[in-house]
């Protein structure tokens, strides 16, 4: 009797309207609403971009623009991207090449070789290592690796063409140090951890039975790799070098602390060259004149189109090679 | 050229320093030959035993079917029979399997060369998915670095006819080896496995994720199978075990409770736990 | 055909190739972090904590110099910039993990992404136009307007997996009560997955907190301590990593060893966050 009085009450008793209808109604309003704000952000970076860089396209013409080689805010105010949109494609390009295997070998050892405490210390130093802020890498290049790569390679490199090879010269470059090659492998540097990291999360997808099905058919444990592992994982290593790519693309200080900046073609192998980033982290914060801090501003919106394809293409490469439940898409 | 006695030949030599003869003309001595034998197997997983003390005899041209109960071992008794486990961190083996006299944990042999020999069929259609149906039916014979067309054709179709799948997928065989249905798939699976000739095939519950039909094509398969090879299936269908095995072990607790022909362990169990599982009062 | 022992071989040496591999990428990135730590480490005095930095002429002279005030501006901008991002983050990853129905969700993903993807001085750059250009001058605000733009997706992206993890029976534990939805997701699924959403600050803060690039131009930087403490956002600001760039390319021998002190304060930051959010996401597995 006395229980079935309390239930009675309690059914019966009001609920507040938050917790009727109107809680929900407010909380799902102020969630779309953070939401709905960093979709307005993307578009913004968008719009603030082109709007920014209106004065200089239209000054040059889009085309003109993009074309351009002369980089001159000192005398003619004239701004042309091509150096730094070759530059940095360049750099990337090569530092990609020059990490990938290295990176997605260290992930196969981690995956598959080392043992599991080496396995477990070596890929948190990989995470750790990628997480280094990317000035910190670039005070050891200025003063440690550039200064040595300039006298164990540059010099040594330098004097022998000068001797032998005269013709090499203009394509070396100036050995100071401070020049595409350095900041090349420098880039390759930083991008290993993350390429590295990339590969072994498509690795930890291969499953079980793909690997013993290859070990069943008498696999060696390399063959099985390359029989079962790598095919199967091959979506998320060609997503990760992609991304790896776009990374480089935008790395910003350590390149600017030793790419040695300079902003006129053509670029030798060894001398100063320039990149999109580095140009904008060097020249912003001095620009003076509308123009030029308007064409500093299309050299980001380029930035911007060329990170959003790569990123693009790494979404549409896992999904159209990703591989989900055993069958292939 | 190469030949299939070749690729036996050779795949005889690649057999450590055992073996002089091995495999070839032992299918048509009599009909009850044992072809691999346990002797006192026992799997350990770090503290955890898997299955103890297991003596077991596998008859050629026969199917051994090992039933029980899940968790019972009999999954992790066939994985000793290829050295599978050798894949698993902390697992612990003792005891012997033999393979026509041989022990196949005798530390001069090589388990790549024992995995060719005793072939493996799993729980779930394991085609390499970025391989075309050729090449995954082929895969076994690239391994030890045959190149030559025709030996491949051939040998690929002997192992889809045997795996009766050539007819379905014959005019596509360079489509991706995940583009045809889950039975297809085990089939495929199957003809992978046959396509090196192996003298012992271990499935393991190699039905369970197919549907009737499918599974039922399997069995025939079976059927055929055993006329040529020594089979070992694991299932947790008793029904399956019956139909298709002509001896039958019970599991239970990581032991052999009993291992007799398929008929009289149905029909007439010796054990009290045999028949009680038989009968469904546990599993 | 092959025999066994060329494949064995072509085994050993494939494994002997990833050995080798693994010592010769990790190498230079171990030494990389040893040479900052070790010239940090006899870079750094008391000064460096209590002192700011002044004129180039301070350090040659050998007055004392440091960078506190670097390291005061740093702590205001990363704050102001969590300030910022952590209820955007926040709200756009219940709005992905909570109400994956929605309509917006999947170009709310898409967005974020792009965003997330996106290199950092570019967020630099739309800071300066949101909030220097209108304000007229280099601020901490535009500083932390600028990090936050880098925090904010890593935060949403964190929030949802985090999110994600709790079961969905748990939420639907909460409705068959009676409990309304907002309720279920603040007083049930939150707490349940509170040390992965601060794994998630953590891991997007010590991100942000190495950029330099987007601080070039929106906070700028600052010799000085600014006279008043709004200052430090309204004013331009000194924060480590775009010190730190500064002081390696000025001409200054003195100010090259504050820059490797300057190194090392910072990467003991970042990577004190980091691996704090590390063992506290791992603390939560094992449990």
């Amino acid at each position: 009797m006395q229980n079935q009085h309390t239930t009675g009450s309690i059914a019966e008793k009001p609920v507040s309207i938050i917790y009727r209808w109107l809680g929900d109604r407010i909380f799902l309003t102020v969630v779309v609403a953070l939401g709905l704000s960093i979709i307005l952000l993307a578009g913004a970076m968008a719009w603030v971009l082109t709007g920014e860089s209106g004065m200089a396209l239209k000054e040059f013409g889009v085309i003109g623009f993009l074309t351009g080689t002369t980089w001159d805010p000192g005398v003619q105010f004239r701004f042309g991207a091509l150096p730094f949109i070759a530059g940095t494609l360049i750099t990337s390009v090569l530092a990609l090449a020059i990490a990938f295997y290295p990176a997605v070998a260290v992930a196969i050892f981690i995956a598959e070789y080392a043992p599991r405490w080496l396995g477990y210390i070596i890929e948190n130093l990989v995470h750790l290592i990628a997480a280094v802020p990317s000035v910190v890498i670039g005070i050891w290049g200025i003063f440690v690796f550039a200064p040595w790569m300039r006298d164990t390679f540059y010099f040594p490199l330098y004097e022998w063409a000068a001797n032998h090879q005269p013709s090499l010269l203009p394509v070396l470059g100036s050995p100071i140090g401070y020049g595409m090659a350095t900041a090349i492998i420098i880039l390759a540097l930083m991008i290993i951890p993350f390429t590295t990291a990339l590969t072994r999360d498509a690795i930890r997808q291969v499953p079980k039975e793909q690997r013993e099905a290859a070990r069943a058919l008498g696999a060696t444990k390399w063959e099985m790799i390359r029989m079962a592992v790598i095919p199967y994982s091959r979506g998320g290593i060609m997503a990760g070098a992609i991304l790896s790519f776009g990374r480089a693309i935008g790395e910003t200080m350590a390149v600017a602390m030793l790419i040695g900046n300079n902003n006129n073609f053509p670029f030798s192998v060894m001398g100063p060259a320039a990149t999109m980033p580095s140009v904008i982290v060097n020249e912003f914060r001095e620009a003076v004149g509308n123009l030029h801090l308007s064409s500093l501003m299309a050299i980001g919106l380029v930035l911007f189109v060329i990170s959003l394809i790569v990123n693009l293409i790494a979404a549409y490469v896992t999904r159209k090679l990703s591989i989900t439940g055993g069958q292939s898409i | 050229m190469y030949d299939i006695s070749d690729i036996k030949e050779k795949a005889g030599d690649q057999i450590d320093g055992t073996s002089g003869t091995s495999g070839s003309d032992k299918r048509t001595e009599g009909p009850a030959t044992i072809r691999m034998e346990t002797k006192d197997l026992t799997v350990k997983y770090g503290e955890v035993t898997g299955v103890r003390n297991i003596s077991l005899p596998v008859y050629n041209q026969k199917a051994t079917a090992l039933i029980g109960p899940s968790g019972c071992g009999k999954s992790t008794f066939l994985r000793a029979l290829n050295r599978m486990h050798d894949l698993t961190r902390n697992a612990v083996i003792s005891g012997e399997v033999l393979l026509d006299g041989k022990n196949i944990y005798h530390p001069k042999v090589n388990p790549v060369v024992i995995r060719r020999k005793i072939g493996m069929v799993f729980q779930k259609p394991t085609p390499f998915p970025t391989m075309s149906i050729f090449d995954n039916v082929v895969a076994g014979l690239r391994l030890v670095g045959i190149r030559d067309k025709n030996l491949l054709n051939e040998v690929c179709e002997r192992a889809l006819r045997q795996a009766a799948l050539w007819d379905e997928v014959k005019d596509r065989l360079s489509s991706a080896g995940g583009s045809i249905s889950g039975g297809q798939q085990q089939r495929l699976s199957i003809a992978r496995a046959l396509a090196i000739d192996p003298e012992v095939i271990l499935m393991d519950e190699p039905t369970s994720s197919l549907d009737p039909l499918s599974s039922s094509k399997i069995e025939e398969l079976i059927h055929e199978l055993k006329e040529k090879y020594a089979i070992v299936i694991v299932t947790h269908n008793m029904q399956q075990a019956a139909r298709v095995s002509d001896y039958t072990a019970f599991f239970y607790l990581g032991e052999l409770v009993e291992f007799g022909p398929t008929d009289q362990l149905f029909t007439n169990p010796v054990h009290q736990r045999t028949e009680e599982y038989l009968t469904g009062k546990f599993g | 055909m092959k025999t066994l022992r060329q494949r064995n071989i072509r085994d050993y040496f494939m494994v002997g190739l990833l050995y080798v591999s693994t010592i010769v990428v990790l190498t230079p990135l171990i030494i990389i972090i040893g040479y900052v730590i070790v010239n940090g480490i006899s870079s750094i005095n008391i000064d460096f904590f209590t002192q700011e930095l002044g004129s180039p002429a301070r350090a040659m002279q050998g007055r004392p110099t440091g960078l506190v005030h670097t390291i005061l501006g740093t702590l205001v901008v990363d704050s102001l910039a969590l300030i910022i991002a952590a209820p955007l983050g926040l709200g756009a990853g219940v709005m992905l993990s909570e109400y994956p129905d929605h309509k917006l969700n999947p170009l709310l993903r898409v967005m974020n992404d792009t965003l997330n993807g996106m290199p950092a001085i570019l967020k630099g750059l739309l800071a300066f136009a949101l909030v220097v250009k209108p304000m007229g001058a280099f601020s901490g605000l535009a500083g932390g307007v600028a990090l936050a733009f880098v925090m904010i997706p890593i935060i949403a992206r964190s929030t949802e997996s985090a999110l994600m993890t709790i079961p969905w029976s748990i939420r639907e534990a909460g409705l068959a009560i009676g409990l309304p939805r907002w309720r279920v997701v603040l007083s049930t699924v939150m707490p349940a997955a509170r040390t992965g959403l601060v794994t998630g600050f953590l891991i997007a803060f010590a991100r942000a907190a190495g950029e330099a690039a987007p601080l070039m131009f929106t906070s700028f930087g600052n010799n000085y301590l600014p006279n008043r403490w709004t200052g430090m956002i309204f004013g331009p600001v000194d924060t480590l990593p775009q010190r730190l760039y500064s002081l390696a390319i000025s001409p200054y021998k003195e100010w090259h060893a504050m820059g490797w002190a300057a190194g090392v304060v910072l990467l003991v930051f970042v990577l004190g966050l980091f691996i704090t959010g590390r063992v506290l996401t791992r603390q939560k597995f094992k449990v």
